[in-house]
């Protein structure tokens, strides 16, 4: 299987040169990722040069906090803070990852029988990247959840309109800066004789802090 | 003659025939569909973010809730990609249980969408004889894992427990006397490998008897023949996997080209259709019914000569055993680590899916070390099915519709995650 995703990635980085700005392999699988200007000329080739006709997946992520630790051992002696850093801030590490907000799609050959990821970064602010929706249908619901989600503007799309969330949701409830308890709860109000949000009153409570350690098995 | 005029309907979120919480909001010409906006989101619970906030192992039993009529099948996409990520091997017994579970609810899923998809066609006895056999399939998940639908019995690392000596029996009552309780027990005096034996014995004839009355009844294939074609083509274009892809004629099989866990050792077929509409699959998820019986089969036959350990031996992931606990230092710390810190996941990504019964159901997982998921996105097959509705439904009648929202086997949970 390995072996299968590092000839897919030579044959992919033989095609398009330096188009491809970073690959890997992790657990069998080979990963590209590519510049947000770049993303549909390739994706075009993908689906037409590499049998990539079925685009299985296509999801935003937000790489805010990355690889952050809440942990603090003197923390777990008073409240209920279960040893988790309540003060500390979430911050965007540009280091590890060029922009905050991506775009990762899951694409399938079943002509070939291989799978290839494909990252790309949104830029800007509002974040924008290119719509894929002209060469695969599907990413018409999938785009409609990443914008929705994660705030991620595709331009191109014929109706970017929110999906999961409510009729009038204000925020993108999967970004790293939104609470996990979100910002309003809705009941019915007997005296206005209508369903009403009100600011949330249930506060956060830490379940198990977040911790990062080396486990001796996997280095 | 008066004039006709375009009008705009509402369908559901409270329809029967909507499958949950489904709105449709159709714009119909006559009674044709002219376009069709379903919306979603009703039943959203966001567990895709609740996942970030939780240990791993804190998340599995929220996998039954997505689709929940095939629960076991979402746990095992789930401990795939954690397997992946720790390069964690499951033993061959677990293996095995694993296949033939996820066999058993491959059928528990058709048989619900037998049932409702017939129902909704106006065919009431399919619903009774469908759950009429999804009780048996009910009593052998509570047999191995104490619940009947939200089992939560896949671990990362193999499988909570083994199998059971023995089959839960009934009991005399109000309602049953001794004669009754005696037939109604007669197939449970054995183990739970003995009852699942039995039933594979009389399902192909159950099946036998769903297709006497739809395969060639005249009223079933008036409503579904010709209804919702997709071509191959399209079908790749819109996202499709598992029986609606290989209802368009496409041989797509995860279990037989990226074969998981022990399946590229069975032996079964794949049935494909060739116009692409409702009625093919109907034939392809029957077909798929007999298969699964098949592959149960030899899971038992396995299962009942071969014996061995269903949890990898490595404390670090899997609990340790309770009676180790009683006078083992080192296996008490393991416990509470486990549970209280739970395990951190190398860094790296992955995507791990699963030939479900409605479609590949995958899981991409993004690990920063830690010892909750930095991302966890669920790829539901359901998604880009109920996508295509506009597409399927286009120029067709309304009542062609509940037939269409019937053959995407459609399941909220799952869709609105």
């Amino acid at each position: 299987m390995s072996k299968k995703a590092d000839t897919l990635l030579q044959s992919l980085k033989d095609h398009f040169g330096d188009k491809i700005t970073r690959s890997t392999v992790c657990c069998n699988e080979a990963t590209i990722e590519v510049a947000s200007a770049d993303l549909i000329a390739l994706s075009q080739s993908l689906h037409d040069d590499f049998a990539f006709h079925l685009l299985i997946d296509l999801c935003g992520v937000d790489y805010m906090g990355y690889g952050d630790s809440t942990w603090d051992a003197h923390a777990a002696n008073s409240g209920f803070s279960r040893g988790q850093q309540t003060s500390v801030m979430q911050e965007f590490d540009s280091d590890k990852h060029p922009q905050r907000f991506a775009v990762v799609m899951h694409l399938l050959s079943t002509e070939d029988n291989q799978r290839l990821r494909v990252r790309s970064y949104a830029e800007g602010e509002p974040c924008k990247i290119a719509s894929v929706v002209d060469i695969w249908s599907v990413a018409n619901w999938f785009e409609r959840e990443a914008f929705d989600l994660y705030g991620i503007l595709f331009e191109g799309h014929p109706d970017l309109r929110r999906i999961l969330t409510d009729y009038g949701f204000i925020g993108h409830p999967m970004r790293k800066d939104f609470p996990l308890s979100g910002h309003v709860e809705m009941r019915y109000d007997e005296t206005q004789g209508r369903v009403i949000y009100e600011p949330v009153s249930v506060e956060y409570r830490p379940q198990t802090a977040r911790v990062i350690r080396d486990d001796a098995r996997s280095s | 003659m008066s004039e006709i005029r375009n009008y705009t309907l509402n369908f559901g979120p409270q329809h029967p025939a909507a499958h949950g919480v489904l709105r449709l909001v159709l714009e119909m010409d006559g009674e044709v569909i002219e376009r069709a906006d379903p919306h979603i989101g009703l039943l959203h619970r966001g567990t895709e973010k609740l996942a970030e906030d939780k240990m791993y192992n804190q998340s599995l039993p929220y996998m039954d809730r997505l689709d929940y009529v095939s629960m076991m099948c979402n746990e095992h996409a789930y401990v795939m990609a954690i397997e992946n990520l720790m390069d964690v091997k499951v033993p061959l017994r677990a293996q095995y249980i694993r296949v033939m579970f996820d066999e058993i609810t491959r059928i528990l899923n058709h048989l619900m969408w037998l049932g409702t998809h017939a129902l909704d066609v106006g065919a009431m006895t399919m619903f009774l004889y469908a759950f009429r056999e999804r009780e048996d399939l009910m009593d052998c998940y509570e047999a191995v894992s104490g619940a009947r639908m939200h089992a939560a019995y896949y671990r990362v690392g193999g499988v909570y427990r083994d199998l059971p000596d023995f089959m839960p029996k009934y009991k005399t009552s109000q309602w049953h006397n001794d004669k009754d309780i005696k037939r109604m027990n007669e197939n449970r005096q054995g183990s739970l490998l003995d009852f699942i034996e039995d039933f594979t014995n009389r399902f192909p004839g159950y099946v036998d008897e769903y297709e006497t009355l739809l395969t060639d009844n005249r009223i079933w294939k008036q409503r579904t023949v010709d209804i919702g074609v997709v071509s191959p083509e399209r079908a790749h274009n819109l996202g499709f996997t598992g029986p609606m892809l290989r209802g368009s004629g496409v041989a797509w099989d995860m279990r037989k080209k990226q074969p998981y866990e022990v399946y590229a050792d069975m032996d079964f077929d794949i049935p494909i259709g060739t116009n692409g509409d409702c009625y093919d699959r109907y034939l392809v998820r029957i077909e798929e019914m007999r298969q699964s019986n098949r592959i149960m089969k030899q899971c038992i036959a396995w299962l009942k000569t071969n014996s061995g350990e269903v949890m990898v031996d490595d404390h670090k992931v899997a609990p340790p055993k309770r009676v180790d606990m009683k006078g083992d230092m080192e296996a008490l710390i393991h416990h509470f680590k486990l549970f209280s810190e739970g395990y951190c996941v190398p860094e790296g990504e992955t995507y791990a899916a699963v030939e479900h019964p409605k479609g590949e159901f995958g899981i991409y997982m993004i690990s920063d070390g830690a010892n909750k998921p930095f991302r966890v996105k669920i790829r539901a097959p359901g998604f880009p099915h109920l996508a295509a509705m506009d597409e399927m439904a286009r120029g067709h009648m309304l009542s062609d519709v509940v037939a269409i929202i019937g053959t995407q086997d459609i399941v909220f949970g799952e869709i609105d995650r």
